[in-house]
Protein backbone atom coordinates (compact mmCIF):
# COMPACT_ATOMS: atom_id res chain seq x y z
CA UNK A 1 0.00 0.00 0.00
CA UNK A 2 2.76 2.51 0.81
CA UNK A 3 3.46 2.39 -2.81
CA UNK A 4 0.36 3.54 -3.68
CA UNK A 5 0.70 6.21 -1.51
CA UNK A 6 3.74 7.52 -2.37
CA UNK A 7 2.58 7.94 -5.77
CA UNK A 8 -0.73 9.46 -4.77
CA UNK A 9 1.33 11.55 -2.82
CA UNK A 10 3.40 13.08 -5.44
CA UNK A 11 0.52 13.39 -8.05
CA UNK A 12 -1.10 15.48 -4.96
CA UNK A 13 1.74 17.49 -4.43
CA UNK A 14 2.50 17.93 -8.79
CA UNK A 15 -1.51 19.54 -8.38
CA UNK A 16 -0.50 21.74 -5.76
CA UNK A 17 2.46 22.78 -7.84
CA UNK A 18 1.34 23.10 -11.14
CA UNK A 19 -1.30 25.73 -9.43
CA UNK A 20 -4.15 23.14 -10.40
CA UNK A 21 -5.39 23.19 -7.13
CA UNK A 22 -5.46 26.69 -7.22
CA UNK A 23 -6.87 27.21 -10.17
CA UNK A 24 -9.62 25.15 -9.79
CA UNK A 25 -10.34 26.59 -5.98
CA UNK A 26 -10.90 29.74 -7.95
CA UNK A 27 -12.86 28.27 -10.71
CA UNK A 28 -15.21 27.12 -8.52
CA UNK A 29 -15.64 29.57 -5.47
CA UNK A 30 -16.34 32.34 -8.37
CA UNK A 31 -18.65 30.21 -10.27
CA UNK A 32 -20.12 29.66 -6.69
CA UNK A 33 -20.40 32.64 -5.18
CA UNK A 34 -20.98 34.70 -8.23
CA UNK A 35 -24.05 32.22 -8.77
CA UNK A 36 -25.38 32.73 -5.18
CA UNK A 37 -24.93 36.69 -5.61
CA UNK A 38 -26.15 37.38 -8.79
CA UNK A 39 -28.57 34.06 -9.59
CA UNK A 40 -31.61 36.27 -10.01
CA UNK A 41 -30.13 39.38 -12.05
CA UNK A 42 -31.82 38.25 -14.92
CA UNK A 43 -34.87 38.99 -13.03
CA UNK A 44 -33.58 42.31 -12.70
CA UNK A 45 -32.65 41.69 -8.79
CA UNK A 46 -28.92 41.78 -7.43
CA UNK A 47 -28.22 39.99 -3.78
CA UNK A 48 -28.28 36.45 -2.61
CA UNK A 49 -31.35 34.26 -4.42
CA UNK A 50 -33.32 31.55 -2.66
CA UNK A 51 -30.86 28.33 -1.57
CA UNK A 52 -32.89 26.24 -4.10
CA UNK A 53 -31.95 28.14 -7.59
CA UNK A 54 -28.74 28.51 -6.66
CA UNK A 55 -27.97 24.89 -6.07
CA UNK A 56 -29.65 24.21 -8.74
CA UNK A 57 -28.26 26.98 -11.60
CA UNK A 58 -24.82 25.47 -9.56
CA UNK A 59 -25.17 22.25 -10.49
CA UNK A 60 -26.05 22.47 -14.31
CA UNK A 61 -22.96 25.26 -14.42
CA UNK A 62 -20.94 22.35 -12.60
CA UNK A 63 -21.78 20.01 -14.70
CA UNK A 64 -20.14 21.12 -18.23
CA UNK A 65 -16.90 22.29 -15.84
CA UNK A 66 -16.37 19.35 -13.86
CA UNK A 67 -16.25 16.64 -16.10
CA UNK A 68 -13.54 19.48 -18.56
CA UNK A 69 -11.46 20.06 -15.72
CA UNK A 70 -10.72 16.60 -14.48
CA UNK A 71 -10.62 15.30 -18.28
CA UNK A 72 -7.70 17.87 -18.41
CA UNK A 73 -6.23 17.15 -15.35
CA UNK A 74 -5.88 13.26 -15.69
CA UNK A 75 -5.93 12.58 -19.66
CA UNK A 76 -1.88 12.18 -19.76
CA UNK A 77 -1.22 10.59 -16.62
CA UNK A 78 -0.06 6.82 -18.33
CA UNK A 79 0.01 8.19 -21.60
CA UNK A 80 2.65 11.12 -20.16
CA UNK A 81 4.94 8.84 -18.33
CA UNK A 82 5.57 6.65 -21.23
CA UNK A 83 6.23 9.19 -23.43
CA UNK A 84 8.16 10.70 -20.72
CA UNK A 85 10.28 7.37 -20.51
CA UNK A 86 9.34 7.36 -16.73
CA UNK A 87 6.63 4.69 -16.96
CA UNK A 88 9.66 2.28 -18.20
CA UNK A 89 11.31 3.02 -15.64
CA UNK A 90 8.87 2.79 -12.66
CA UNK A 91 7.99 -0.44 -14.04
CA UNK A 92 11.50 -1.60 -13.09
CA UNK A 93 10.79 -0.78 -9.71
CA UNK A 94 9.29 -3.08 -6.92
CA UNK A 95 5.55 -1.28 -8.08
CA UNK A 96 2.87 -3.15 -9.85
CA UNK A 97 1.03 -1.23 -12.50
CA UNK A 98 -2.30 -1.74 -10.16
CA UNK A 99 -0.50 0.23 -7.87
CA UNK A 100 0.83 2.94 -10.02
CA UNK A 101 -2.14 3.29 -11.75
CA UNK A 102 -4.58 3.37 -8.03
CA UNK A 103 -2.02 5.85 -6.80
CA UNK A 104 -2.26 8.31 -9.76
CA UNK A 105 -6.40 8.53 -9.29
CA UNK A 106 -5.87 8.92 -5.82
CA UNK A 107 -3.25 11.73 -5.85
CA UNK A 108 -5.01 13.91 -8.72
CA UNK A 109 -8.96 12.20 -7.03
CA UNK A 110 -7.91 14.51 -3.99
CA UNK A 111 -6.72 17.05 -5.83
CA UNK A 112 -10.19 17.28 -7.16
CA UNK A 113 -11.90 16.87 -4.08
CA UNK A 114 -10.08 19.08 -2.10
CA UNK A 115 -10.57 22.20 -4.55
CA UNK A 116 -14.12 21.00 -4.92
CA UNK A 117 -14.69 21.54 -1.10
CA UNK A 118 -12.49 24.65 -0.63
CA UNK A 119 -14.08 26.21 -4.25
CA UNK A 120 -17.68 25.14 -3.46
CA UNK A 121 -17.61 25.65 0.94
CA UNK A 122 -16.21 29.10 -0.04
CA UNK A 123 -19.37 29.75 -1.38
CA UNK A 124 -21.46 28.10 1.45
CA UNK A 125 -19.48 30.20 4.13
CA UNK A 126 -20.20 33.39 2.08
CA UNK A 127 -24.18 32.45 1.73
CA UNK A 128 -24.38 31.76 5.66
CA UNK A 129 -22.52 34.83 6.55
CA UNK A 130 -24.26 37.12 4.07
CA UNK A 131 -27.35 36.42 3.28
CA UNK A 132 -30.38 37.35 5.11
CA UNK A 133 -32.92 34.62 4.34
CA UNK A 134 -30.99 31.72 4.54
CA UNK A 135 -29.78 30.17 8.20
CA UNK A 136 -27.01 27.82 8.36
CA UNK A 137 -29.08 25.01 9.45
CA UNK A 138 -30.19 25.03 5.70
CA UNK A 139 -27.37 25.52 4.34
CA UNK A 140 -25.63 22.73 4.97
CA UNK A 141 -27.36 19.50 3.94
CA UNK A 142 -27.81 21.19 0.36
CA UNK A 143 -24.59 21.83 0.12
CA UNK A 144 -23.64 18.90 1.17
CA UNK A 145 -25.10 16.77 -0.78
CA UNK A 146 -24.15 18.80 -3.99
CA UNK A 147 -20.29 18.91 -2.97
CA UNK A 148 -20.47 15.28 -2.33
CA UNK A 149 -21.98 14.53 -5.81
CA UNK A 150 -19.13 17.30 -7.43
CA UNK A 151 -16.45 15.32 -5.83
CA UNK A 152 -17.58 11.84 -7.00
CA UNK A 153 -18.21 13.35 -10.59
CA UNK A 154 -14.57 14.86 -10.59
CA UNK A 155 -13.68 11.20 -9.94
CA UNK A 156 -15.71 9.27 -12.42
CA UNK A 157 -14.32 11.39 -15.29
CA UNK A 158 -10.91 11.19 -13.86
CA UNK A 159 -11.26 7.35 -14.00
CA UNK A 160 -12.69 7.85 -17.78
CA UNK A 161 -9.65 9.97 -18.45
CA UNK A 162 -7.48 6.91 -16.92
CA UNK A 163 -9.44 4.38 -19.59
CA UNK A 164 -8.29 6.73 -22.37
CA UNK A 165 -4.71 7.39 -21.19
CA UNK A 166 -4.37 3.69 -20.38
CA UNK A 167 -5.54 2.93 -23.85
CA UNK A 168 -3.44 5.30 -26.52
CA UNK A 169 -0.05 5.69 -27.18
CA UNK A 170 0.37 9.66 -27.63
CA UNK A 171 0.16 12.49 -25.46
CA UNK A 172 -2.09 14.60 -28.11
CA UNK A 173 -4.93 11.44 -29.12
CA UNK A 174 -5.86 11.32 -25.35
CA UNK A 175 -6.49 14.55 -25.42
CA UNK A 176 -8.24 14.68 -28.65
CA UNK A 177 -10.21 11.58 -27.20
CA UNK A 178 -11.04 13.54 -23.65
CA UNK A 179 -12.68 16.04 -25.66
CA UNK A 180 -14.63 13.69 -27.51
CA UNK A 181 -15.63 12.41 -24.42
CA UNK A 182 -16.44 15.40 -22.42
CA UNK A 183 -18.92 16.67 -25.41
CA UNK A 184 -20.69 13.18 -25.90
CA UNK A 185 -21.29 12.65 -22.30
CA UNK A 186 -22.55 16.58 -21.62
CA UNK A 187 -24.00 17.35 -24.64
CA UNK A 188 -24.63 14.75 -27.12
CA UNK A 189 -26.48 12.49 -24.85
CA UNK A 190 -29.11 15.00 -23.98
CA UNK A 191 -29.24 15.74 -27.10
CA UNK A 192 -29.88 12.41 -28.25
CA UNK A 193 -32.65 12.00 -25.73
CA UNK A 194 -34.37 15.02 -27.04
CA UNK A 195 -34.14 14.00 -30.76
CA UNK A 196 -35.45 10.27 -29.47
CA UNK A 197 -38.37 12.03 -27.27
CA UNK A 198 -39.30 14.94 -30.72
CA UNK A 199 -38.57 11.94 -33.17
CA UNK A 200 -41.36 9.33 -31.31
CA UNK A 201 -43.19 12.44 -30.67
CA UNK A 202 -43.30 11.70 -26.99
CA UNK A 203 -44.88 8.20 -27.73
CA UNK A 204 -41.64 6.80 -25.48
CA UNK A 205 -42.14 4.30 -22.76
CA UNK A 206 -42.80 6.85 -19.75
CA UNK A 207 -40.94 4.52 -17.16
CA UNK A 208 -38.14 2.82 -19.34
CA UNK A 209 -37.39 7.28 -20.34
CA UNK A 210 -36.68 7.90 -16.87
CA UNK A 211 -33.86 4.91 -16.55
CA UNK A 212 -31.76 6.11 -19.57
CA UNK A 213 -30.68 9.01 -17.66
CA UNK A 214 -28.95 6.63 -15.68
CA UNK A 215 -26.50 6.14 -18.44
CA UNK A 216 -24.77 8.94 -18.37
CA UNK A 217 -23.18 10.50 -15.31
CA UNK A 218 -23.82 13.65 -15.94
CA UNK A 219 -27.47 13.05 -15.98
CA UNK A 220 -27.62 11.62 -12.57
CA UNK A 221 -25.07 14.38 -11.53
CA UNK A 222 -27.92 16.82 -12.13
CA UNK A 223 -30.54 14.11 -10.63
CA UNK A 224 -29.34 14.19 -7.10
CA UNK A 225 -29.19 17.98 -7.10
CA UNK A 226 -32.70 18.46 -8.24
CA UNK A 227 -34.33 15.30 -6.25
CA UNK A 228 -32.79 17.29 -3.25
CA UNK A 229 -34.88 20.29 -3.86
CA UNK A 230 -37.62 17.97 -5.66
CA UNK A 231 -40.11 20.98 -5.20
CA UNK A 232 -38.31 22.96 -7.96
CA UNK A 233 -40.37 23.69 -11.06
CA UNK A 234 -38.19 21.69 -13.39
CA UNK A 235 -38.31 22.10 -17.31
CA UNK A 236 -36.83 19.99 -20.11
CA UNK A 237 -35.69 16.50 -20.32
CA UNK A 238 -35.39 15.95 -16.05
CA UNK A 239 -38.60 17.41 -15.67
CA UNK A 240 -39.78 13.96 -16.70
CA UNK A 241 -37.47 12.03 -14.74
CA UNK A 242 -38.91 13.28 -11.86
CA UNK A 243 -42.27 11.56 -12.31
CA UNK A 244 -39.73 8.66 -11.39
CA UNK A 245 -38.44 9.57 -8.39
CA UNK A 246 -35.11 8.06 -7.70
CA UNK A 247 -33.98 7.80 -4.10
CA UNK A 248 -30.99 10.26 -3.14
CA UNK A 249 -29.43 7.14 -2.16
CA UNK A 250 -30.06 4.81 -5.39
CA UNK A 251 -28.87 7.83 -7.08
CA UNK A 252 -25.20 8.04 -5.55
CA UNK A 253 -25.11 4.05 -5.85
CA UNK A 254 -25.38 4.91 -9.59
CA UNK A 255 -22.91 7.19 -9.29
CA UNK A 256 -20.56 5.20 -7.02
CA UNK A 257 -21.42 2.29 -10.11
CA UNK A 258 -20.29 4.70 -12.46
CA UNK A 259 -16.74 4.98 -10.36
CA UNK A 260 -15.93 1.53 -10.33
CA UNK A 261 -16.59 0.84 -13.74
CA UNK A 262 -13.95 3.37 -15.75
CA UNK A 263 -11.42 2.27 -12.97
CA UNK A 264 -11.82 -1.59 -13.42
CA UNK A 265 -11.49 -0.96 -17.39
CA UNK A 266 -8.86 1.51 -17.27
CA UNK A 267 -6.80 -1.77 -14.67
CA UNK A 268 -7.56 -3.76 -17.07
CA UNK A 269 -6.24 -2.04 -20.29
CA UNK A 270 -3.03 -1.15 -18.49
CA UNK A 271 -2.20 -4.57 -17.20
CA UNK A 272 -2.76 -5.31 -20.91
CA UNK A 273 -0.48 -2.28 -22.31
CA UNK A 274 2.75 -3.18 -24.02
CA UNK A 275 6.14 -1.16 -22.71
CA UNK B 1 34.25 -12.81 -9.64
CA UNK B 2 31.65 -15.27 -7.65
CA UNK B 3 30.13 -18.41 -9.27
CA UNK B 4 26.33 -17.46 -8.64
CA UNK B 5 24.29 -16.72 -11.83
CA UNK B 6 23.15 -13.67 -11.81
CA UNK B 7 21.55 -13.45 -15.05
CA UNK B 8 20.61 -16.42 -17.14
CA UNK B 9 19.25 -16.81 -20.97
CA UNK B 10 18.39 -19.78 -22.58
CA UNK B 11 17.00 -20.08 -26.31
CA UNK B 12 15.24 -17.07 -25.33
CA UNK B 13 13.46 -15.41 -27.73
CA UNK B 14 11.22 -12.45 -28.21
CA UNK B 15 8.91 -11.56 -31.12
CA UNK B 16 6.78 -8.38 -32.05
CA UNK B 17 3.56 -9.42 -33.62
CA UNK B 18 5.95 -11.78 -36.18
CA UNK B 19 9.03 -10.19 -36.13
CA UNK B 20 12.11 -11.64 -33.90
CA UNK B 21 13.51 -9.30 -32.03
CA UNK B 22 15.88 -11.06 -30.31
CA UNK B 23 16.78 -14.83 -31.79
CA UNK B 24 17.02 -17.71 -29.40
CA UNK B 25 19.76 -16.02 -27.52
CA UNK B 26 21.92 -17.94 -24.60
CA UNK B 27 23.66 -15.76 -22.24
CA UNK B 28 25.17 -16.52 -18.70
CA UNK B 29 26.11 -13.68 -16.05
CA UNK B 30 27.72 -13.83 -12.68
CA UNK B 31 28.35 -12.29 -10.15
CA UNK B 32 30.50 -9.64 -10.30
CA UNK B 33 30.76 -9.53 -14.06
CA UNK B 34 30.75 -6.35 -16.10
CA UNK B 35 29.03 -7.14 -19.69
CA UNK B 36 29.21 -4.85 -22.55
CA UNK B 37 26.17 -5.43 -24.91
CA UNK B 38 27.04 -4.09 -27.89
CA UNK B 39 25.13 -3.15 -31.35
CA UNK B 40 23.19 -1.25 -34.02
CA UNK B 41 19.85 0.53 -33.08
CA UNK B 42 17.46 -2.37 -33.62
CA UNK B 43 20.09 -4.90 -32.97
CA UNK B 44 17.97 -6.46 -30.28
CA UNK B 45 20.20 -4.74 -27.35
CA UNK B 46 16.68 -3.01 -25.49
CA UNK B 47 14.60 -6.23 -26.08
CA UNK B 48 17.11 -8.18 -24.06
CA UNK B 49 17.20 -5.86 -21.44
CA UNK B 50 13.34 -5.73 -20.93
CA UNK B 51 13.48 -9.22 -20.98
CA UNK B 52 16.22 -9.31 -18.24
CA UNK B 53 14.00 -6.70 -16.76
CA UNK B 54 10.77 -8.29 -16.71
CA UNK B 55 9.23 -5.68 -18.90
CA UNK B 56 8.13 -8.68 -21.30
CA UNK B 57 8.02 -11.86 -21.54
CA UNK B 58 9.94 -14.07 -23.67
CA UNK B 59 7.90 -15.77 -26.32
CA UNK B 60 9.84 -18.77 -25.97
CA UNK B 61 12.86 -20.11 -24.46
CA UNK B 62 13.89 -19.18 -20.07
CA UNK B 63 14.84 -16.14 -18.56
CA UNK B 64 16.01 -16.35 -14.95
CA UNK B 65 17.19 -13.18 -13.16
CA UNK B 66 18.35 -14.02 -9.29
CA UNK B 67 17.22 -17.48 -9.73
CA UNK B 68 13.88 -16.62 -10.70
CA UNK B 69 11.72 -15.63 -13.82
CA UNK B 70 11.87 -11.98 -14.03
CA UNK B 71 8.25 -11.60 -15.18
CA UNK B 72 6.45 -13.07 -12.37
CA UNK B 73 4.39 -11.04 -9.83
CA UNK B 74 7.00 -12.94 -7.43
CA UNK B 75 10.00 -11.22 -8.82
CA UNK B 76 8.57 -8.02 -7.89
CA UNK B 77 10.82 -7.80 -4.60
CA UNK B 78 13.95 -8.73 -6.11
CA UNK B 79 13.38 -5.49 -8.09
CA UNK B 80 14.67 -3.83 -5.03
CA UNK B 81 18.15 -5.55 -5.50
CA UNK B 82 18.38 -3.96 -9.09
CA UNK B 83 18.99 -0.54 -10.97
CA UNK B 84 17.86 0.50 -14.38
CA UNK B 85 19.26 3.44 -16.45
CA UNK B 86 17.11 3.99 -20.02
CA UNK B 87 18.29 5.91 -23.14
CA UNK B 88 17.04 9.47 -22.85
CA UNK B 89 14.90 9.33 -19.68
CA UNK B 90 13.55 12.98 -19.01
CA UNK B 91 11.92 12.51 -15.69
CA UNK B 92 9.72 15.41 -13.86
CA UNK B 93 10.89 18.96 -15.07
CA UNK B 94 8.75 20.79 -12.64
CA UNK B 95 10.45 18.87 -9.76
CA UNK B 96 14.18 19.15 -8.45
CA UNK B 97 16.83 16.96 -8.73
CA UNK B 98 16.54 16.04 -5.27
CA UNK B 99 12.81 15.59 -5.22
CA UNK B 100 12.71 13.10 -8.03
CA UNK B 101 15.59 10.90 -6.18
CA UNK B 102 13.17 11.35 -3.16
CA UNK B 103 9.85 9.92 -5.11
CA UNK B 104 12.11 6.92 -6.78
CA UNK B 105 13.85 6.11 -3.25
CA UNK B 106 10.27 5.98 -1.63
CA UNK B 107 9.42 3.78 -4.08
CA UNK B 108 12.35 1.12 -3.86
CA UNK B 109 12.09 1.30 -0.12
CA UNK B 110 15.11 3.34 0.38
CA UNK B 111 15.51 5.93 3.28
CA UNK B 112 14.95 9.32 2.12
CA UNK B 113 18.60 10.32 3.78
CA UNK B 114 20.73 8.74 1.20
CA UNK B 115 19.46 10.78 -1.41
CA UNK B 116 21.95 14.05 -1.35
CA UNK B 117 24.88 12.01 -0.54
CA UNK B 118 24.19 9.93 -3.79
CA UNK B 119 23.87 13.07 -5.62
CA UNK B 120 26.88 13.88 -4.42
CA UNK B 121 28.28 10.93 -5.63
CA UNK B 122 27.07 12.10 -9.22
CA UNK B 123 28.54 15.39 -8.67
CA UNK B 124 24.81 16.69 -8.84
CA UNK B 125 25.36 18.14 -5.35
CA UNK B 126 25.01 22.08 -6.32
CA UNK B 127 22.10 20.97 -8.71
CA UNK B 128 20.04 19.19 -6.35
CA UNK B 129 17.44 21.97 -5.29
CA UNK B 130 17.25 23.20 -9.39
CA UNK B 131 14.09 21.81 -11.61
CA UNK B 132 15.30 19.27 -13.14
CA UNK B 133 13.94 21.61 -16.45
CA UNK B 134 16.97 23.45 -16.29
CA UNK B 135 19.23 20.33 -16.39
CA UNK B 136 21.81 19.47 -19.49
CA UNK B 137 21.49 16.51 -20.89
CA UNK B 138 24.77 15.38 -19.32
CA UNK B 139 23.04 15.86 -15.83
CA UNK B 140 19.50 14.51 -16.57
CA UNK B 141 22.03 11.41 -17.24
CA UNK B 142 23.70 11.70 -13.92
CA UNK B 143 20.73 12.10 -12.19
CA UNK B 144 19.54 8.58 -13.83
CA UNK B 145 22.75 7.21 -13.17
CA UNK B 146 21.84 8.14 -9.15
CA UNK B 147 18.50 6.83 -9.42
CA UNK B 148 19.94 3.17 -10.45
CA UNK B 149 22.56 2.92 -7.79
CA UNK B 150 19.77 3.57 -5.38
CA UNK B 151 19.56 0.81 -2.75
CA UNK B 152 22.87 -0.64 -3.46
CA UNK B 153 21.64 -2.73 -6.58
CA UNK B 154 23.17 -5.94 -7.46
CA UNK B 155 22.17 -5.73 -10.62
CA UNK B 156 22.48 -3.25 -13.13
CA UNK B 157 20.99 -2.48 -16.39
CA UNK B 158 22.70 0.91 -18.03
CA UNK B 159 21.42 1.46 -21.25
CA UNK B 160 24.07 3.82 -22.88
CA UNK B 161 24.71 5.81 -19.90
CA UNK B 162 27.73 7.68 -21.55
CA UNK B 163 25.93 9.83 -23.72
CA UNK B 164 25.58 13.17 -23.29
CA UNK B 165 28.48 13.09 -20.85
CA UNK B 166 31.96 14.90 -20.71
CA UNK B 167 34.94 12.79 -21.19
CA UNK B 168 36.01 13.51 -17.80
CA UNK B 169 32.52 12.56 -16.12
CA UNK B 170 32.72 9.63 -18.63
CA UNK B 171 35.50 8.44 -16.39
CA UNK B 172 34.07 9.33 -13.66
CA UNK B 173 31.53 6.80 -14.60
CA UNK B 174 33.55 4.04 -15.06
CA UNK B 175 35.72 4.30 -12.29
CA UNK B 176 32.16 3.74 -10.23
CA UNK B 177 31.07 0.58 -12.48
CA UNK B 178 34.13 -0.25 -11.12
CA UNK B 179 33.94 0.10 -7.49
CA UNK B 180 30.71 -1.32 -7.94
CA UNK B 181 32.01 -4.32 -9.73
CA UNK B 182 34.45 -4.93 -6.34
CA UNK B 183 31.45 -5.01 -4.24
CA UNK B 184 29.92 -7.70 -6.38
CA UNK B 185 27.82 -5.72 -8.15
CA UNK B 186 27.29 -7.23 -11.58
CA UNK B 187 26.61 -4.71 -14.23
CA UNK B 188 25.40 -5.06 -18.10
CA UNK B 189 26.75 -1.46 -20.06
CA UNK B 190 24.37 -1.31 -23.33
CA UNK B 191 25.92 1.14 -25.68
CA UNK B 192 26.55 1.64 -29.43
CA UNK B 193 29.44 4.22 -28.27
CA UNK B 194 32.24 2.31 -27.40
CA UNK B 195 35.61 4.12 -27.30
CA UNK B 196 37.13 3.54 -23.76
CA UNK B 197 34.63 0.96 -22.24
CA UNK B 198 37.20 -1.78 -22.66
CA UNK B 199 39.10 -1.73 -20.09
CA UNK B 200 35.94 -1.85 -17.89
CA UNK B 201 34.17 -5.27 -19.00
CA UNK B 202 34.95 -8.96 -18.72
CA UNK B 203 33.25 -9.53 -21.35
CA UNK B 204 32.08 -8.19 -24.40
CA UNK B 205 28.36 -9.52 -26.69
CA UNK B 206 27.97 -8.23 -30.06
CA UNK B 207 24.57 -8.11 -31.28
CA UNK B 208 23.08 -7.45 -34.88
CA UNK B 209 19.80 -8.08 -36.32
CA UNK B 210 18.61 -9.43 -33.41
CA UNK B 211 21.36 -12.67 -33.18
CA UNK B 212 24.82 -13.00 -31.15
CA UNK B 213 27.08 -12.08 -33.28
CA UNK B 214 30.22 -12.72 -31.40
CA UNK B 215 30.50 -13.18 -27.88
CA UNK B 216 33.59 -13.45 -25.52
CA UNK B 217 36.51 -11.10 -23.77
CA UNK B 218 37.85 -9.16 -25.66
CA UNK B 219 41.31 -10.71 -26.09
CA UNK B 220 38.61 -13.68 -27.61
CA UNK B 221 37.52 -11.50 -29.65
CA UNK B 222 40.50 -10.43 -31.30
CA UNK B 223 41.82 -13.66 -31.74
CA UNK B 224 38.15 -14.81 -33.34
CA UNK B 225 38.07 -12.21 -35.66
CA UNK B 226 41.92 -12.35 -36.30
CA UNK B 227 42.60 -8.97 -37.05
CA UNK B 228 45.68 -8.27 -37.60
CA UNK B 229 48.05 -5.58 -35.53
CA UNK B 230 48.64 -2.26 -37.26
CA UNK B 231 52.77 -0.50 -36.89
CA UNK B 232 52.78 2.67 -38.07
CA UNK B 233 56.21 3.26 -38.51
CA UNK B 234 57.97 7.20 -39.11
CA UNK B 235 61.59 7.65 -40.32
CA UNK B 236 63.58 8.40 -43.72
CA UNK B 237 65.14 5.67 -46.18
CA UNK B 238 62.91 2.79 -44.19
CA UNK B 239 64.54 -0.29 -45.68
CA UNK B 240 62.04 -3.44 -44.16
CA UNK B 241 63.43 -6.42 -44.08
CA UNK B 242 61.50 -8.40 -47.15
CA UNK B 243 59.41 -10.60 -45.16
CA UNK B 244 57.59 -7.74 -43.91
CA UNK B 245 58.24 -5.83 -47.11
CA UNK B 246 54.70 -7.22 -49.06
CA UNK B 247 52.64 -6.37 -45.76
CA UNK B 248 53.36 -2.37 -46.24
CA UNK B 249 51.56 0.17 -47.26
CA UNK B 250 53.06 4.09 -47.77
CA UNK B 251 51.10 7.64 -47.62
CA UNK B 252 51.93 10.94 -46.45
CA UNK B 253 51.96 10.21 -43.01
CA UNK B 254 54.52 7.45 -42.81
CA UNK B 255 54.39 3.60 -43.28
CA UNK B 256 51.73 1.34 -41.93
CA UNK B 257 52.40 -2.41 -41.78
CA UNK B 258 50.06 -4.53 -41.26
CA UNK B 259 50.83 -8.17 -39.06
CA UNK B 260 48.78 -10.86 -38.14
CA UNK B 261 48.49 -10.47 -34.43
CA UNK B 262 50.65 -13.53 -33.09
CA UNK B 263 53.68 -12.09 -35.09
CA UNK B 264 53.25 -8.79 -33.20
CA UNK B 265 56.26 -9.81 -30.66
CA UNK B 266 58.13 -11.01 -33.54
CA UNK B 267 57.75 -8.09 -35.69
CA UNK B 268 58.34 -5.89 -33.09
CA UNK B 269 61.72 -7.46 -32.48
CA UNK B 270 62.35 -7.37 -36.32
CA UNK B 271 61.88 -3.21 -36.55
CA UNK B 272 63.28 -2.06 -33.11
CA UNK B 273 67.12 -2.05 -34.84
CA UNK B 274 65.62 -0.78 -38.58
CA UNK B 275 67.81 2.38 -39.49
CA UNK B 276 66.14 5.46 -40.09
CA UNK B 277 63.77 4.56 -37.72
CA UNK B 278 62.43 7.56 -35.49
CA UNK B 279 58.84 6.76 -34.26
CA UNK B 280 56.36 3.54 -34.36
CA UNK B 281 53.12 3.13 -32.54
CA UNK B 282 51.23 0.06 -32.37
CA UNK B 283 47.70 -0.05 -32.96
CA UNK B 284 46.14 -3.05 -31.46
CA UNK B 285 42.54 -3.84 -32.97
CA UNK B 286 40.33 -2.10 -30.80
CA UNK B 287 36.66 -3.11 -29.46
CA UNK B 288 35.10 -0.49 -32.34
CA UNK B 289 37.30 -2.67 -35.23
CA UNK B 290 36.13 -5.57 -34.02
CA UNK B 291 32.40 -4.40 -33.60
CA UNK B 292 32.58 -3.37 -37.29
CA UNK B 293 34.60 -6.40 -38.08
CA UNK B 294 31.85 -8.22 -36.66
CA UNK B 295 28.74 -6.49 -38.07
CA UNK B 296 30.56 -6.35 -41.59
CA UNK B 297 31.21 -9.83 -41.83
CA UNK B 298 27.40 -10.93 -40.67
CA UNK B 299 26.40 -7.95 -43.19
CA UNK B 300 28.43 -10.34 -45.70
CA UNK B 301 27.07 -13.45 -45.01
CA UNK B 302 23.33 -11.90 -45.20
CA UNK B 303 24.36 -10.13 -48.51
CA UNK B 304 26.11 -13.73 -49.58
CA UNK B 305 22.76 -15.64 -49.00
Amino acid sequence: MNAVFAVANKEFHDGLRNRWVLSICIIFAVLAIGLAYFGAAAAGKVGFTSLSSTIVSLASLAVFIIPLIALMLAYDGIVGEDENGTLLLLMTYPLSRWQLLLGKMLGQGLVMAFSTVIGFGSSAIMVGLFSDTTSWSELIAPYTVFILSAVLLGWIFIAIAYVISTSVSEKSKAAGIALIIWFLFVLVFDLGLLGLLVGTQGNVDETLFPYLLLLNPTDIFRLVNITYFAEQNLTGLLAIAQQTQFSLLSLFAGLLVWLLLPVTLALTIFNRRGL
Amino acid sequence: MSNTTIVELQQAEKKYQGVTAVHQLNLELRQGEVLGLFGHNGAGKTTTIKLILGLIGATSGQVRVFGQDPTHSDARNLRSKLGFLQENVSFYDQLTGLEVLQYFARLKGVAKKNCPDLLQQVGLSDAAKRRVKTYSKGMRQRLGLAQALLGDPKLLLLDEPTVGLDPIATQDFYGRIDTLKQRGCTVILCSHVLPGVEKYIDRALIMGHGKLLAEGSINDLRHQANLPATFHLQGSNLALPETLAAQVHKDQIGTHLKVPLQDKMKTLQQLVNLPGLENMDIHLPSLEDLYTHFIDTHNGLEAAL
